[in-house]
């Protein structure tokens, strides 16, 4: 199989398992099947950053998204875990006018896209300067430490403030 | 190589099912889940066309999106669980309190 | 079919490499069971598991045996899918965890340009397992137990992770062959970084829910914690992640700290007399169980004996290979993975001590250690490493940067533990504070 195959393999392979997870997650009944489906979509998303390329995307989403995010998610529902809503309605009274709306949108972007790769404009420019060498985590460190500081050190910032105001919101009062 | 506009469609299609589950769910925590979706769809955009115009900035983005991601998800979560406590359910069209 | 014949060839190593280590794991994680209940016994003064093969050798396979034909219990209203799944989750990480890892300089699935992260990243996702699990067998005890189990595991990951980032940033890479190759030649990392050593050992230890941190799964507490409805093969494949992940775990620190496949002192040409130690201590084995081979109690055992015996003698024989001149291009292929295995070996041996020596850390304390001890002396740690590496670079020599780091994260430490050790003021009774509180 040429190097052509696997990565056109790879991406329907990764693509469909999103799809179908991301289905999964917002059709499934019991919430902790919807957070598997989730998982499952992310890991695909992961690997889709794998066929394009970015390594260190694809191993941070496992680890902070997957291994991270996904954990917290779980542990919440296994602390609010009803079974009565197991029984009850799943979607809500505007489920069809949003669903039409949402089908509007979509079919807006979707027409875009079928333009742009028609008109050309989404091949590759002329103007592209640098490149993307594949020692893909050290031209990332040296982007973020170097160009890209200020917003770090605001993320960090950030992550300080979720921290403060998670613990805030969740502590007795006495 | 994969042609930029099937990653873009795949985009497209996560974004839409992401919208779907916010809009139409009863339960508050598959809606968040549902954002979370969204945000993925929008990291492919993003790496994608890193890869388009040979600029790593987009995986930087993608990555600032990644841990903003985290810490809403974790806001979230504790105001879900705060709620919870205080009402003991978490269906959205049970939250209206606020309403006249 | 060609296209299935080409790909084949291509990834021919690879898969043979996969191949060996997923038959071998489990293997392997067999016998460092038996090798514990060995050690706990000599450490207890008795002798453990003395009667399936001559003195125990044969109680791994008579345990897996017993486990595959036991009943399958499925608990009544448990979620069947994702019971049957999750024991699946827990050992696909740990043995995924193995693609990235070098046992020598060409034993290796395939090098990552982000190995070490990559590890991290599928060791992640073994919590999923355990959390899973807890939740599908639809009982208290299980949830309970999961939901510790998983507090404790990724608490600890954190401080994992950051004592990790030390030695990345000593050799400047995550692939774990060049991470190896970066001590050949110079120190090992754990000679320059042993308070990072030290975080990883503990950090591991709480991981992958040994003692004293097994808590989640002690018997005395909640049963087996998220184990506790899983019964026969299902059970045995939580186990077998359980070990595994330890191998995967002592693997990593054997590849950061220890120098990986590297011979210890292998720069140094005087110590070369070294390099016969691999087949003489399989020789030294070999001679000893064929020495006891006569004095087993039953014939059977003693035929097992001599094939045990016969086994030593051909792997001396493979590691005295690379002395014979049209060979020596093997010895760091072969010596590179007895030296790794050992290392992994001590590595677990230094688990199983910890574990028969000290007592169980209470839940609350476990938490405590790990977010108010481990992860701030952790991140003292990599600003230490950093501080090390810029007075390299300005030509200070490795001894004054080496204690000037190692003793300031050191003094922190101290004053870590002493912070954790005072007696905090008992708060007024919550009674006189309602006037005051909004």
């Amino acid at each position: 199989m040429t190097p052509e195959q696997i990565s056109q393999f790879a991406f329907y392979f990764f693509a469909g398992l999103a799809v179908l997870g991301a289905i999964g997650t917002v059709t499934a009944r019991n919430v902790v099947h919807s957070a598997i489906y989730l998982i499952t979509s992310l890991l695909a998303t992961a690997g889709i950053f794998l066929t394009l390329g970015a390594q260190f995307v694809f191993a941070v989403q496992i680890v902070l998204y997957v291994g991270g995010i996904m954990v917290l998610f779980i542990f919440v529902i296994m602390l609010v875990n009803l079974d009565v809503a197991l029984h009850q309605l799943q979607f809500n009274r505007q489920r069809w006018v949003a669903g039409l709306l949402t089908l509007v949108l979509a079919s807006q972007l979707g027409f875009a896209i079928w333009f742009a790769r028609g008109e050309g404009s989404l091949d590759i420019p002329a103007g592209r300067t640098g490149t993307l060498s594949p020692q893909n985590v050290e031209q990332f460190g040296l982007a973020l430490f170097e160009k890209y500081a200020l917003p770090f050190e605001i993320a960090s910032v950030l992550l300080l403030v979720a921290l403060i105001g998670a613990v805030v919101m969740t502590k007795k009062r006495a | 190589m994969v042609p930029i506009g099937n990653y873009l469609f795949l985009s497209l299609a996560l974004f839409t099912i992401g919208v779907i589950g916010v809009l139409t769910r009863r339960n508050v925590i598959i809606i968040l889940m549902s954002i979370e979706l969204i945000l993925n769809a929008v990291n492919i955009n993003l790496v994608a066309f890193s890869r388009h115009w040979a600029n790593v900035d987009g995986q930087i983005f993608t990555l600032f999106i990644i841990t903003d991601a985290a810490a809403e998800a974790a806001v979230g979560l504790g105001i879900i669980i705060a709620f919870f406590k205080n009402r003991e359910t978490v269906l959205a069209d049970e939250m209206d309190l606020l309403k006249w | 079919m060609s296209a299935l014949l080409d790909f084949l060839k291509t990834y021919m190593w690879p898969l043979i490499f996969a191949v060996v280590i997923v038959a071998v794991l489990p293997l392997l994680a067999g016998y460092v069971v038996l090798m514990e209940r060995k050690i706990m016994a000599d450490m207890q003064a008795r002798l453990g598991p003395m009667r399936v093969g001559p003195h125990g050798l044969l109680q791994p396979i008579a345990d897996a045996l017993k486990l595959l034909i036991k009943e399958d219990i499925i608990p009544e209203n448990a979620d069947k899918v994702v019971f049957w799944f999750a024991p699946v989750i827990s050992v696909t990480a740990a043995m995924l965890a193995y693609s990235a890892l070098a046992i020598g300089p060409f034993f290796q699935i395939a090098e990552l340009n982000i190995g070490l992260l990559f590890i991290v990243a599928v060791s992640s996702m073994g919590i999923f397992g355990i959390i899973l699990g807890g939740w599908a067998s639809n009982s208290h005890y299980s949830l309970l137990g999961a939901l510790r189990s998983t507090a404790q595991m990724i608490s600890y990951e954190t401080a994992a992770g950051l004592a990790l980032v030390g030695g990345v940033l000593l050799s400047g890479t995550l692939s774990t062959q060049k991470i190896v190759m970066a001590q050949h030649g110079g120190t090992w990392f754990v000679f320059v970084a042993p308070i990072g050593f030290f975080l990883y050992l503990v950090a591991s230890i709480a991981e992958t829910n040994r003692a004293p941190f097994d808590l989640p799964e002690a018997e005395s507490e909640l049963v087996a914690g998220y184990m506790t409805e899983y019964s026969g093969f299902r059970w045995a494949v939580y186990f077998l992640a359980e070990y595994a992940n330890m191998i995967v775990v002592a693997s990593i620190a054997t590849t950061l700290f220890l120098g990986g496949w590297l011979r210890p002192f292998g720069s140094i040409a005087a110590l070369d007399f070294l390099d016969f130690f691999p087949p003489l201590s399989f020789l030294g084995v070999a001679g000893y169980c064929l020495y006891r081979t006569p004095k087993q109690p039953e014939p059977i055992q003693s035929m097992v004996m001599a094939l045990f015996g016969g086994l030593c003698f051909l792997l001396a024989a493979a590691m005295a290979l690379p002395f014979v001149p049209a060979f020596a291009a093997s010895k760091p292929g072969l010596h590179g993975a007895f030296w790794f295995l050992l290392k992994v070996s001590l590595y677990i041996y230094s688990f199983m001590w910890i574990r028969f020596t000290f007592p169980r850390f209470r839940f609350d304390q476990l938490m405590k250690l790990g977010w108010y001890f481990m992860i701030p002396l952790s991140i003292v740690n990599v600003l230490g490493l950093g501080v090390y590496k810029v007075l390299r670079q300005m030509q200070w020599s490795q001894w004054p940067a080496f204690l000037l780091t190692t003793g300031g994260t050191l003094l922190v430490a101290i004053w870590l533990v002493w912070l954790a050790q005072r007696k905090v003021a008992v708060p007024e009774p919550a009674g006189e504070m309602t006037e005051a509180e909004g």
